[in-house]
């Protein structure tokens, strides 16, 4: 498929989506994926301020803890944290350059295998919510159509969060915000109950949580908050159901634990 | 401008001194003092969904939250069943349509604004904290951050106060403090769902028994998540995989 053709699909699977009553996490799962697919990056995460002077991070295109690490220590270094505060993209060609600035951050993302990080930020007037976060294997500066890609997703983020197409007033803002931040937090609790039921690493966890959404047809957070109260039996999440897909492949060597 | 370590420090300073039976009373009152609102109440919810323990700043902010579980309806409830918070800086607009028995009450009482927040850590909900205001307008950046705080303490409090319970000694209270900054961190849910398969608990009771093992170790809520989670330790003391 040419790239102005998923380019296209993406926004109006999106589009679509937003018209709909859309669980806000899978939606930002999905346009987490989208960035991976779109631009010339490698892994993407969306985090969100908490309005206690923190950011979190509420979705990522892939659930290795490893990555979600990197989404982590920017609670106190990088330039997810700098975008934020200062309400501008902050790129990063080469994380390499950026040791002075941020020890931790630079250390940890090139340990992880990533050589450039942009933090595009999640704007909604005045207001910066949020950013969404972009790695890359190699460095490089962000293409300028990517930036702008990026940007645009970032701004469709920001609208699927406040879940209105005109935000009246801070107050709602607040109520959207805390109640994207809680979804992550029941999806994190449903992705520990899976990994022990199903001997999974969280990444295996998350794929079975998002898979059964879809095949049941149930939003994401409404799973999670099923298995985690108890009224969702997990098994039949662990266990995958042989009437929409196959049979999982032999089980390979079990991951470390990452 | 929001200083959240010295919140925390004062909320738990006055939850350390006087009985534990009047703890969430002195709770609302230290809200009432730190925030810019003149009544607090915060109410628990059972685990039969019914109302437990509550408290409050003063007798009247105790009666409008005692009213919204009289009526059936009133932002505690729409708190408790949306999960995140229902902040109405002025009662006299819409809200007279959404709570059309509530709301002529509170403004009968003097008050014009009401902030009703979950106390909750994603899908463990342990109540509401309610805060209430004369004067009518949103409650801005600092003044809601300092809120959201005060919800944190609470939620944790009531966690780590089970904790302390079921191991009978450590007192959560008397160390550095709730390590609030562990549960930003993702491990902890983790580590919670993983220990709710271990040990057939809720997730609530999960979440005690991690921080009751941390308390009694030693160590933080956040460093023992991170060995749940990597397998390198079981609350149900069962072999590790």
């Amino acid at each position: 498929m040419g790239q102005e053709q998923k380019l296209s699909e993406a926004f109006v699977s999106l589009a679509d989506s937003l018209v709909a009553d859309y669980d806000v996490a899978d939606l930002l799962h999905r346009l987490a994926d989208h960035c991976v697919t779109l631009l010339d990056i490698a892994a993407a995460g969306l985090m969100l301020a908490d309005q206690r002077g923190n950011l979190q991070v509420v979705a990522a295109s892939s659930e290795t803890s490893r990555l979600l690490e990197l989404f982590q220590l920017q609670h106190d270094q990088g330039p997810c944290l700098d975008c934020y505060r200062g309400g501008t993209a902050v790129s990063v060609p080469d994380v390499q350059q950026a040791a002075d600035r941020w020890p931790v951050f630079a250390a940890e993302t090139q340990a992880a295998g990533y050589h450039s990080v942009h933090a595009l930020p999640m704007r909604l007037r005045d207001d910066v919510i949020g950013t969404l976060n972009l790695f890359g294997t190699r460095p490089g500066r962000l293409p300028d159509a990517d930036a702008r890609i990026g940007q645009a997703l970032a701004d469709v983020a920001t609208i699927a969060i406040l879940q209105e197409r005109a935000i009246r007033h801070h107050e709602m803002l607040a109520e959207q915000l805390q109640h994207a931040l809680t979804s992550r937090i029941v999806i994190e609790q449903a992705k520990g109950v899976l990994a022990e039921r199903g001997n999974l690493d969280m990444a295996q966890a998350f794929d079975r949580l998002r898979r059964h959404a879809r095949n049941t047809n149930t939003r994401l957070t409404d799973l999670a908050r099923g298995i985690v109260d108890g009224t969702v039996d997990s098994t039949t999440v662990v266990t995958p159901q042989p009437r929409h897909q196959p049979p999982d492949p032999p089980p390979s060597p079990r991951a470390p634990a990452t | 401008m929001s200083d959240p370590g010295r919140l925390r420090r004062e909320l738990r300073a006055l939850l350390a001194h006087g009985s534990d039976a009047l703890a969430l009373d002195r709770l609302c009152a230290g809200a009432v003092s730190a925030l810019p609102v003149d009544g607090a109440a915060i109410s628990l919810t059972t685990d039969a969904g019914g109302r437990g323990y509550t408290g409050a700043s003063d007798p009247v902010s105790a009666h409008l939250d005692d009213l919204q579980f009289t009526l059936g309806e009133g932002p505690c409830w729409d708190a408790a069943r949306h999960g995140h918070p229902v902040l109405v800086g002025d009662l006299t607009g819409q809200a007279a349509r959404r709570w059309p028995m509530f709301t002529p009450a509170v403004l009968a009482a003097g008050y014009q604004a009401i902030f009703a927040f979950p106390l909750q850590i994603g899908a463990i909900r342990l109540g509401i904290l309610d805060l209430l205001r004369v004067r009518p307008g949103p409650l801005d950046g600092d003044a809601l951050a300092d809120a959201l705080i005060v919800a944190d303490v609470a939620t944790l409090t009531l966690i780590d106060t089970a904790a302390v319970g079921s191991r009978g000694h450590g007192d959560p209270l008397s160390g550095p403090g709730p390590d609030i900054f562990g549960m930003y961190r993702a491990e902890v849910h983790q580590a919670t769902g993983m220990v709710m398969a271990q040990l057939g608990v809720s997730a609530q009771e999960a979440l005690v028994r991690l921080r009751a093992h941390a308390y009694a170790a030693g160590r933080t809520a956040d460093e023992v998540a991170r060995d749940i989670v990597a397998r390198r330790l079981r609350l149900d003391g069962g072999r590790l995989g």
